[in-house]
Formats: structure tokens, C-alpha cells, sequence
């Protein structure tokens, strides 16, 4: 967003510069210090000053610096005047502090402060929750009070969990390091989950939009940290192919619009193109005809279906045979009912409705998928392509039953009605 | 760090039982490194007592404190870096696949 006022442009720079320099400043504290509440207290000081005093004093050279300085100057403070109980560990600390020289040497930095603490929040030894919430409060400082918001529980619930989380840290020994090897392979996975968890939370109907964004920002600082590892740079591109939809999928009155129904004009090109060469970025060099890679994984062929959807003129101009070809794919490396039935909507699509449905009844025979509204929802899709109008909106209205959220609900609802004569 | 490291069955265990690490191996390799600091196989399950005392007064039963399908059945005493360098360890012991093992480091007064 722009403004004409000179101050409130003045503001929105320093809050940009703060906000991309924050994450940094925490993650160093807590290389240094080994102490994570110390490290968000005083990165979250830094930042409040920052904030009160760009505006008027212009951002300065190095916005980076400038927040280390306050918040390491703040952590000794806070150090020499706590009390003797930890002494030995805050003497440590203090040595540590004073040697850190004034700016963060980031050319010397062999391994990135904020690679190795987006790490150690996604440890598999956290609790998925735990992960996720750590992410946001830790890494995008987003107000506690909002996160437990998001996950549905109490601001005092979400404080003490956190704490939990980063006690376990400290008590468990979860080291405070980049895996390497065999282990990074093991465990970047588990990270790129996590971070797009944290994007679908914003991105669900009834999410938080906000989270949606902290996702995109490091999945692309991820990217840019992690530059031979293609998943991150796919997941970004998955992300951002998404999130073009944003404007798009919601009406005036706030029910959800289905991609077929969108007004395409309204989708976000700027983040398609960026998404699509991010793509194309991963298809280069070994690729066979189709620019894929007998390695790829599975957020490349997730990132490789939304390509599809996000540069199709319409619903009936999609590449649909090229998406199931991906489903295909997908499914082989990631085997699930859910991706089974998407698999078979997408077959519907390419190959014809009966090809759709007995794909389908295959996804469902495990009976996975039973009380899945969206299963219903296919079927009901194909039912109705395939010609029989009344079982469709009976299945749409059974789809409907188990929905969850009000907004989901209605657009079943108006789908049944609009089968009815 | 000094971890417990629990050795224990469980109704689930891997079906792929190929290549299964070698038991003497492990201990022998981590004890090399000075990892394991010692470590024990408990007898079964029909040996184990349970003892309590509640208001002064004792209690004894039979059996183990958790009647739950996971049983203890051995320990190991690890002194590691960190967790990471403790699941590696731990992932490496037969009883990974054939069973589960839980980590817990020993509490620490001294900070």
C-alpha cells in the first residue's frame, strides 16, 4: 500500500526494513545467548524503538545493525542486573555479548542465525502445534494473542505451551543447528510441512489471512537461504501460485467462489509470473521432455497443478490431461486417499466423467474418505457431468451435511439447488 | 548430555525386518565413543513388582505400574551432545524397529 503523506510512507519503510530485519536479530541473541525468552524480549524492544524512532530519524544504512546494537546493548543490561541464580550461564552470555562485534558479520557467517532457528522451531521433537506456533511468535513475531487465536484457545493457553516448547528446547538439548547430510535431507521436509501449514491456516476459509504472508516470507527466505534444495523453491511457488487466487475467492458477500467461477482478472499475475519462473527454475538442466526431474518431489508437482490452474484462460481451457499426468505422479510418491480423489477429479476432467468416477470409487474403497465432504462433493460434480442432475444434488446435499464452516456449507448448498429443475 | 534411553516393546513393530542392526555391534560402537555410559536387559514382565505406600502404608502388587502394551524392557545410559546425536544413537538399536524407544534426559539442578 502507498500514501501521499510523506510520514506515513516514512513509517510504512521502517516498519518493512524493522520487519525483514527482525528475524535476524532474534536469531543471533539466541545463538549467543542460548536464552529464547531473553532474545524475543529484547528483539521485540529493538523493534518498538525502532518503530518510534525511523519515522522521524529516516531508516537507517544498515537497519540490521542498528536493531543488534539496541537489542544486544538491552540483553546485557538485562543480564548484569539479573540475579545470581543462573550465574554462571549469564557470565557466559555476557562474554559472548560483549565479543559480538557491532554489526552481524554476514558475508562471515558460514551458516545463517535464521536457518538454524527455523530449524530448531520445526524439530520433530516439538509437537506439530508447538512447531507452527514457535514459527510464528519466534521467527515472525506475531502477537501471541493471535496465534491463540488462530488455533482456537486462549492467550494464556498459547503463553504457557510456548513456553513449554521452548523449555523442552532447552531441557531436552534440541541443538541449535542447521542438520547437515543425510539428516537435512531427513528433516527439510518436516520443515517445508511446517511452513505450509502455516500457510494453509491463513489460506483456509475461515483462517487467519495473516499467516498466509509470514508463510510466503519464509518460504522465500528459506528459498533464497537453501538455494540447492529445489522443495523450498517449489513450495514457494506452490504458495504463490495459490495465494494469486486471493481476491478472487470470495464474493461481495464473503462466500467462498470456486476456482471455475472466479473472475480471473482479479488473480494476482505479478505473483503467477514469479511463481512460473520459480518452476521453471527447478526444470532446468536434467529434465526430461516435460522439464521433470526423476527426483522431484512432491511440492514440485503440487507447484506444477497450480501452474496449470493459475494460467488457464478458463475452467474448460485447462491443461487437464497435464494435471492428471501430475496427480499420477504424485500420488505415486505420496500415496493418500486425498490425493487419490483429487487424482480422479482431475481424470474427470481429462478423460471424461465415468474415467473420474472409477477412479473415485477405487480412492474411497478403503473407506478413508467416508465422512470427507469433499469426496462427496466430487462425486456429485461427476454424477452431475455424467448426466444424472437429481443424484448430483442429493450427493451435494450430503456433502453439505458434513461440511465444516458455515461459508463451505452454502456453496454446496447453492450447487445442489442449481442442479434442480 | 546425559539421556535415559528406554528400551521398549511395542504391538506395531517394523514389518521390514531386513539388515536389522546388530545388537552387539551397537554396543560395542557406542560404548567405543564413549556414548553409552551403561546399559541393561530387565527380566520379563511376570517378574516385575510394583510398590507404593500410601497414609504409612505399603502396598505391593503384582506386575508392572503401567499395565500398557509398551514394556520396558531394557535402558541404556547415553551421554550425548545434543538430542540429535541421542536419536541417532537410538536409531541405530534393533529395538527401534522391533520395538520403540523413548529419550528423556536426565533433570539437571546444577543451572
Amino acid at each position: 500500500m502507498t500514501s501521499k503523506n510523506p510520514r506515513d510512507a516514512a513509517g510504512q519503510a521502517a516498519a518493512a526494513a524493522a520487519t525483514e530485519a527482525y528475524p535476524r536479530i532474534v536469531a543471533t541473541l539466541i545463538r549467543i545467548t542460548g536464552d529464547w525468552t531473553l532474545a524475543e524480549d529484547c528483539a521485540q524492544d529493538a523493534l518498538a524503538q525502532a518503530l518510534e524512532r525511523w519515522p522521524a530519524d529516516g531508516v537507517p544504512v544498515n537497519p540490521g545493525g542498528w536493531l543488534m546494537t539496541v537489542a544486544r546493548n538491552r540483553a546485557l543490561d538485562v543480564l548484569r542486573r539479573a540475579t545470581v541464580e543462573r550465574r554462571k550461564l549469564r557470565d557466559l552470555a555476557v562474554l559472548a555479548l560483549t565479543a559480538a562485534t557491532e554489526e552481524p558479520a554476514e558475508a562471515e557467517e558460514v551458516v545463517d542465525d535464521r536457518l538454524r532457528l527455523i530449524f530448531t522451531c520445526c524439530h520433530p521433537a516439538l509437537g506439530l502445534e508447538a512447531r507452527v506456533a514457535l514459527t510464528l511468535r519466534t521467527i515472525c513475531a506475531v502477537p501471541t494473542a493471535d496465534i491463540a487465536r488462530a488455533f482456537l484457545t486462549s492467550e494464556s493457553t498459547m503463553t504457557r505451551r510456548l513456553t513449554r516448547a521452548k523449555s523442552k528446547i532447552a531441557d531436552a538439548g534440541i541443538p541449535y543447528r542447521v542438520p547437515t547430510g543425510r539428516a537435512l535431507t531427513e528433516r527439510l521436509p518436516g520443515v517445508l510441512g511446517v511452513l505450509y501449514l502455516l500457510f494453509t491456516q491463513g489460506y483456509n476459509a475461515d483462517g487467519e489471512p495473516a499467516f498466509a504472508g509470514e508463510a510466503i516470507r519464509l518460504a522465500r527466505l528459506l528459498a533464497r537461504l537453501m538455494p540447492g534444495e529445489p522443495e523450498a523453491a517449489a513450495l514457494l511457488a506452490l504458495m504463490l501460485f495459490q495465494d494469486s487466487r486471493r481476491a478472487a475467492r470470495r464474493d461481495a458477500a464473503g462466500n467462498l467462489v470456486t476456482l471455475d467461477k472466479q473472475d480471473r482478472s482479479l488473480w494476482d499475475h505479478a505473483a503467477i509470473a514469479e511463481a512460473a519462473g520459480l518452476l521453471a527454475g527447478l526444470s532446468d538442466g536434467l529434465g526430461g521432455g516435460l522439464g521433470d526431474r526423476p527426483g522431484d518431489g512432491s511440492y514440485a508437482w503440487q507447484a506444477r497443478i497450480a501452474a496449470c490452474h493459475a494460467t488457464a484462460k478458463s475452467t474448460q481451457d485447462t491443461d487437464w490431461p497435464r494435471i492428471a499426468e501430475c496427480y499420477d505422479a504424485l500420488a505415486r510418491l505420496q500415496p493418500s486417499p486425498v490425493i487419490e480423489l483429487n487424482r480422479a477429479v482431475a481424470h474427470g476432467h481429462a478423460h471424461g466423467p465415468a474415467a473420474g468416477l472409477a477412479l473415485l470409487a477405487q480412492a474411497r474403497a478403503g473407506g478413508a474418505l467416508d465422512d470427507y465432504p469433499w469426496a462427496l462433493a466430487a462425486e456429485a460434480d461427476l454424477t452431475a457431468r455424467d448426466g444424472d442432475h437429481e443424484r448430483a444434488a442429493e450427493l451435494f446435499r450430503q456433502a453439505a451435511e458434513r461440511a465444516h464452516g458455515e461459508s463451505a456449507r452454502r456453496a454446496l448448498l447453492n450447487r445442489a439447488g442449481e442442479l434442480e429443475p | 548430555m546425559k539421556y535415559m534411553m528406554f528400551v521398549c516393546t511395542d504391538p506395531e513393530p517394523d514389518p521390514d525386518r531386513a539388515n536389522e542392526p546388530d545388537i552387539d555391534e551397537w554396543v560395542s560402537e557406542n560404548d567405543a565413543l564413549g556414548r553409552r555410559l551403561q546399559g541393561v536387559v530387565l527380566a520379563g514382565r511376570s517378574t516385575a513388582t510394583t510398590v507404593r505406600v500410601r497414609n504409612g502404608e505399603l502396598l505391593v502388587s503384582d506386575g508392572p505400574f503401567a499395565e500398557t502394551k509398551e514394556l520396558i524392557v531394557g535402558f541404556d545410559l547415553l551421554d550425548c551432545a545434543d538430542l540429535d546425536e541421542a536419536i541417532d544413537v537410538a536409531r541405530t538399536h534393533p529395538m527401534a524397529r522391533g520395538g520403540r524407544i523413548e529419550l528423556r534426559p536426565l533433570a539437571d539442578f546444577e543451572q
